[in-house]
């Protein structure tokens, strides 16, 4: 089976400086890989990337076994991403918008009571405009679409932010049940604290660029895991069971 | 796509059904500018029988430009054009949608127009027929190019500005010929004849709405 990112010496120019400068990444179905690094390192430019949202102006990608610069809205009906912003039609209320994401992408609504429920939005909220909600609320009800339409690739940049620690607590056993589907999380996170514990992998950009990869535990057997390069990884030898990969200019140091 | 048609337009009517924006407050903009040409053109009656048809496409004309901003408006806040560009939609389907949309809401504002044009100016219709279906054509027309302009500026940070200055000049046929089709309908002028004007409107509504249907997919690429 494909790997579920597949990205080979992606470059991609906003403006006048690379948000991505040569960025060489696979991430095996089934597995929670975190990316980690200061602002303006390339987190949100690479997730966009794997969501169709930015072009590559060089290099290859392909998502979920598909060419991203051919089939794109293949990707996209396939992909979910909760982005900083939330994405939502203030308008609408909470149950309306959730209701038209999974509609949108093809799905029943059948899914949506459960969805919110699952992040607490039922009752009296699910009937609120999302314009009269606070941040994290907001926050709640994107997670609440996603979870709803059930991507194979859940792209979050900075999921916590926002979240309330009840909240945060229900993203982690969301993320944990998505990867034990077998679909795929790519996360970037500034709070490794939260993130970690999540995480099969961490993967260090600075840069635009790939500067580091920590294997957290032994990579899962899950769809496509076996195909993977990143799969099989030994698991002794490193804290907490795990592997430590530095990747150096030029190939992958295994520490 | 013509689900995607229907989800779409759904959305963007149930949306201005909640924030009430076209019915608050452009309809009654439509209607301010005819009250103003109306002071403007003096107490004589028969200057403004023979100006109603052409206040009345300015205002529409004004109204669907803000319409249309407003269609694409919703979709800039929060990220939202971000979420309908992953949602996976036809984005011929995205196009015919919003268009939809945008004409239902310039018929709300056609509605109220057509009754000040009468009370106001004292207009009389002489074919119902010729001016529902000038009016249909025309409405079609200016949905269709003013979502088209509206998805060409919507990724731009000076998008209120520059959606006028695109569009005005695009949907001057429109101004045109609805104006004719309107005064044949009322007799107004020797010998005029709605049948060529009606055909304009009807071939500028398909001509856009194809072109969209084209070429809306790129546009809302565009960064």
């Amino acid at each position: 089976m494909a790997p579920a990112v597949l990205l080979r010496a992606a470059v991609c120019v906003t403006g006048r400086f690379p948000a991505l400068a040569g960025v060489d990444l696979v991430v095996a179905q089934g597995h929670v890989v975190v990316l980690e690094g200061p602002n303006g390192a390339g987190k949100t430019s690479l997730l966009r990337v794997c969501a169709g949202l930015l072009s590559l102006t060089g290099g290859q990608a392909s998502i979920l076994g598909c060419d991203l610069g051919r089939d794109r809205a293949a990707v996209r009906r396939r992909v979910g991403m909760l982005g900083h912003a939330a994405a939502l039609y203030d308008d609408l209320t909470v149950a309306e918008n959730v209701r038209f994401a999974v509609r949108a992408a093809g799905g029943t609504a059948s899914g949506t009571d459960a969805a919110l429920d699952r992040l607490e939005l039922g009752g009296r909220l699910r009937r609120t405009p999302v314009g009269r909600l606070s941040a994290g609320q907001r926050r709640r009800v994107a997670l609440a679409v996603l979870v709803a339409r059930r991507p194979e690739l859940w792209l979050l940049d900075e999921p916590h932010a926002g979240l309330d620690a009840g909240a945060r607590a229900v993203l982690g056993e969301i993320v944990a049940d998505v990867a034990a589907s077998g679909a795929t999380v790519l996360l970037a996170s500034h709070e490794p604290e939260e993130s970690l514990p999540l995480a099969d992998r961490v993967v260090s950009l600075a840069g635009g660029r790939v500067v580091g990869e920590r294997a957290l535990r032994a990579m899962p057997q899950g769809p496509g895991a076996a195909d993977a390069p990143d799969a099989g990884a030994p698991a002794a030898g490193a804290p907490d069971g795990g592997v430590r990969r530095d990747v150096v200019p030029g190939g992958v140091h295994v520490a | 796509m013509w689900r995607d048609t229907v989800l779409v337009a759904g959305k963007d009517l149930r949306i201005e059904l909640r924030s009430r924006v076209v019915l608050h407050q452009v309809a009654p903009v439509a209607v301010l500018v005819l009250v103003l040409f109306a002071f403007a053109l003096g107490p004589d009656r028969a200057p403004m029988v023979r100006a109603a048809p052409g206040l009345f496409w300015v205002a529409v004309l004004f109204a669907s430009v803000l319409a249309v901003q407003r269609s694409f408006a919703v979709e800039s806040a929060e990220g939202a054009r971000d979420g309908l560009r992953l949602s996976g939609l036809d984005p011929a389907g995205v196009f015919l949608g919003k268009a939809a949309a945008v004409a239902v809401q310039l018929v709300v504002v056609e509605v109220v127009l057509t009754a000040g044009v009468v009370v106001l100016y004292g207009a009389h219709v002489r074919s119902f027929g010729d001016i529902v279906v000038a009016s249909v054509a025309g409405t079609a027309g200016l949905a269709a190019a003013g979502t088209l302009y509206g998805a060409l500026a919507a990724g731009l940070r000076v998008r209120e500005t520059l959606l006028p200055f695109l569009f005005l000049p695009v949907a001057a046929p429109v101004l045109l010929a609805g104006t004719r089709a309107w005064q044949a309908a009322m007799g107004i002028g020797a010998g005029s004849a709605g049948d060529p004007w009606l055909r304009l409107l009807l071939v500028f509504a398909a001509v856009y709405l194809a072109l969209g249907v084209v070429i809306f997919g790129p546009l809302q690429e565009a960064p």
